[in-house]
């Protein structure tokens, strides 16, 4: 029992170094989309103390619409557009009707809010855009669809080219979001709000622009994601619960930070296909995803209650 | 004019404190609970017990439970459906076991293992707070209902995994499985609902619920005033999951009669914190008060297009709900963040001072 744990595993390991590679990457892939979930949710937790359960399902939403509008003939850029059109919509509606009324209320209740704003977004792109499962237009956007054979040590690495695309993609997306965050007016303001809202407030920021910007933001870095993913596996409802895996990513890397949203998501994508692949699979009976991502920052957790990258927690009384 | 409490004198201490201080609540009080157990039986059809009766109350225990964790105690949970889970494991494995055992018992006693489970994962709060300890309370959820799906004992190894209610009956009357009828299960709910409900109004009165409300409302302020967090968190975790746990057994013995692990996912415990908070955090009544909406608003909402006479699909009936669902819960909190509990406590002052508002 004991070698099976502490032995067998890491044998496999050394004798099928390809197959390790093979797994380390797909943990990668997934982990970059868990990351850039995250993100989103880092960037409006950090503006505004929102929990924004919503993500997920802003994910979805983003796939949908524009596999939607590219069902209807217009062209696969077009479809782009709009539907960050529609993202932006979205923004600018999330903030007038719901976010703008419950200003200064407990965070749970803002958390409550998000919740009842995925509902009412699943109802809706179920209503629009019906239940079942569409293939996302890889090829209409340019996306290569073919796969890299690599032979390292004379085995068999296979890395499929929307994969490549999607982290390099996510990558720059990173850096874009970095850089005008620390760069420009806008994204200095988005950061003095995170750090405190009066003193914002009090030199002139706009704490409903800023609120839609941030929104909107997050709907950029949802499309981006349901663009990634849906090449993947489809576009369905069932994407959403890839945004119960942000969670923990968040957990991992501390709400406020987006280097702890990013590499705790590495982390978590290639931990978990680790463990479930050599432990999960041979010992448990499998499936083990659903639940070490949150095991793990749990046991982090203890350690360092604010994340790995979190703030300090100071408490006063 | 009714609402009035002028006259009511309290002239000691323990009629101040008394459960009911004005005459009119305990009178509305007994009327609810004489329509409870006897008006409401008499007219209920099959399918009111079944959609709207004993959902109802089952669901507003498990928000109750909830409840006192985030509402009184203030961590707060989104594993509640796995914690209900576990409670309806539990009851399962007691009556395959022991066949012999009293039902109602077996329920009540079923609790007592989710409790156990839930200060296991309630220690990490005594570390991490807020929407921390909210995510953490997802390991819970996951992985509980992950082991109801792997750990073949807990099904007695069925070949569908799902636990199937046996017939069973306790002083001759059939409680639970097919052959229970819908009034039988009623009474048993409604039986459980008010001996738990009035255990819990009594521990949040008491010592215990003011020190979980010391805990929730400033957890450091309240250790330096001498109160044992590590008590107050976990005591907290202990009597919510047991609550929950009973709910869960009532759940699946009650109403479902059948579970498989994927029932207890997350949109339950998702749709039991709605009713929680729209309830209203912090109270009692405002449990059942979100319950009778959650769970009475799909059913009005899925007839009222066949009264007018509108074509629509049943599957588009049930988009359109998650959809007004999602709206409604917008709604409410922004007319009334603290709930409908406040919303009648605001009723209630208007009333008191109505027709002479001065």
């Amino acid at each position: 029992m004991l070698k099976d744990i502490f032995i067998t595993p890491f044998v496999d390991m050394v004798e099928a170094p390809d197959f390790l590679l093979q797994v380390l990457w797909e943990g990668l892939v997934s982990g970059i989309l868990y990351a850039l979930i995250a993100l989103g949710f880092v960037l409006i937790f950090r503006s505004s103390r929102i929990f924004n359960f919503a993500q997920g399902i802003m994910v979805v939403f983003a796939a949908l619409t524009l596999v939607g509008l590219h069902a209807m003939g217009i062209p696969a850029w077009i479809c782009v557009i709009l539907t960050l059109g529609v993202m932006f919509v979205l923004a600018l509606s999330i903030e007038r009707v719901v976010l703008r009324p419950l200003v200064g209320q407990p965070d749970i209740i803002l958390f409550m809010a998000t919740i009842g704003i995925t509902l009412f977004l699943i109802g809706l792109g179920e209503i629009i855009f019906g239940g079942e499962n569409k293939v996302m237009i890889t090829e209409e956007l340019g996306i290569p669809t073919g796969s890299l054979v690599l032979e390292p040590w004379g085995g068999l690495l296979i890395l499929e080219q929307k994969d490549i695309t999607a982290v390099i993609v996510a990558g720059l997306l990173v850096v874009a979001l970095l850089a005008f965050l620390t760069k420009t007016r806008m994204g200095r303001a988005i950061r003095a709000l995170g750090d405190d809202h009066q003193a914002a407030l009090s030199v002139g920021i706009s704490l409903q622009q800023i609120w839609v910007l941030v929104w909107f933001i997050a709907g950029i870095i949802a499309l981006v994601t349901g663009i990634a993913w849906g090449a993947r596996a489809g576009v369905s409802f069932a994407l959403e619960v890839i945004a119960y895996k942000a969670l923990p990513v968040l957990m991992l890397g501390g709400l406020e930070s987006i280097t702890g949203a990013i590499i705790g998501g590495l982390m978590i994508g290639m931990l978990e296909k680790l463990f479930e692949i050599y432990w999960g699979q041979p010992l448990l009976g499998g499936n083990t995803e659903t639940w070490f991502a949150f095991v793990l920052a749990l046991i982090v957790l203890l350690f360092r209650p604010q994340g790995l990258f979190g703030e300090r927690i100071i408490e006063r009384v | 004019m009714l609402y009035r409490t002028a006259g009511q004198f309290k002239t000691s201490y323990q009629a101040d404190q008394a459960l009911f201080p004005v005459r009119q609540d305990a009178v509305l009080l007994g009327l609810i609970l004489i329509f409870a157990w006897l008006v409401a039986p008499l007219l209920a059809s099959e399918f009111a017990f079944q959609t709207l009766l004993i959902p109802i109350l089952i669901y507003s225990l498990a928000a109750l439970g909830l409840n006192l964790l985030t509402g009184f105690a203030g961590q707060l949970s989104l594993g509640t459906a796995a914690f209900m889970g576990v409670g309806a494991y539990a009851c399962y494995k007691m009556v395959t076991l022991m066949p012999w055992l009293n039902p109602v018992v077996a329920i009540l006693m079923s609790g007592a293992f989710s409790a156990g489970v839930g200060v296991a994962f309630g220690i990490p709060s005594l570390r991490i707070k807020g929407f921390y300890l909210a995510i953490a309370t997802l390991a819970a959820q996951f992985f509980l209902v992950w082991l109801f799906e792997k750990w073949g004992w807990l099904y007695n190894y069925n070949a569908s995994g799902a636990i199937q209610v046996p017939n069973l009956t306790m002083f001759g009357v059939y409680v639970a499985g097919p052959q229970a009828s819908s009034m039988v299960q009623y009474y048993v709910v409604l039986g459980v609902v008010t001996l738990l409900t009035l255990v819990c109004i009594n521990l949040t009165r008491g010592t215990l619920g003011r020190t979980w409300k010391a805990t929730r409302d400033m957890d450091i302020a309240a250790e330096l005033i001498g109160i044992n967090l590590m008590r107050s968190k976990l005591t907290a975790f202990a009597v919510s999951s047991y609550v929950v746990g009973v709910a869960g057994a009532l759940f699946v013995f009650m109403w479902r009669g059948a579970a498989e692990p994927n029932l207890f996912d997350i949109p339950l415990s998702f749709r039991i914190l709605f009713i929680a908070i729209i309830g209203g955090l912090g109270s009692i009544m405002g449990n059942y008060l979100g319950a009778i909406l959650i769970v009475g608003l799909p059913v009005v909402l899925g007839t009222v297009p066949e009264a007018l006479g509108i074509p629509i699909s049943s599957a588009m009936v049930e988009h359109l709900n998650v959809m007004i669902v999602g709206a409604l819960i917008v709604f409410f909190l922004i007319i009334e963040p603290h709930g409908l509990a406040r919303l009648w406590a605001l009723i209630r002052e208007k009333l008191i001072i109505w027709p002479f508002p001065h």
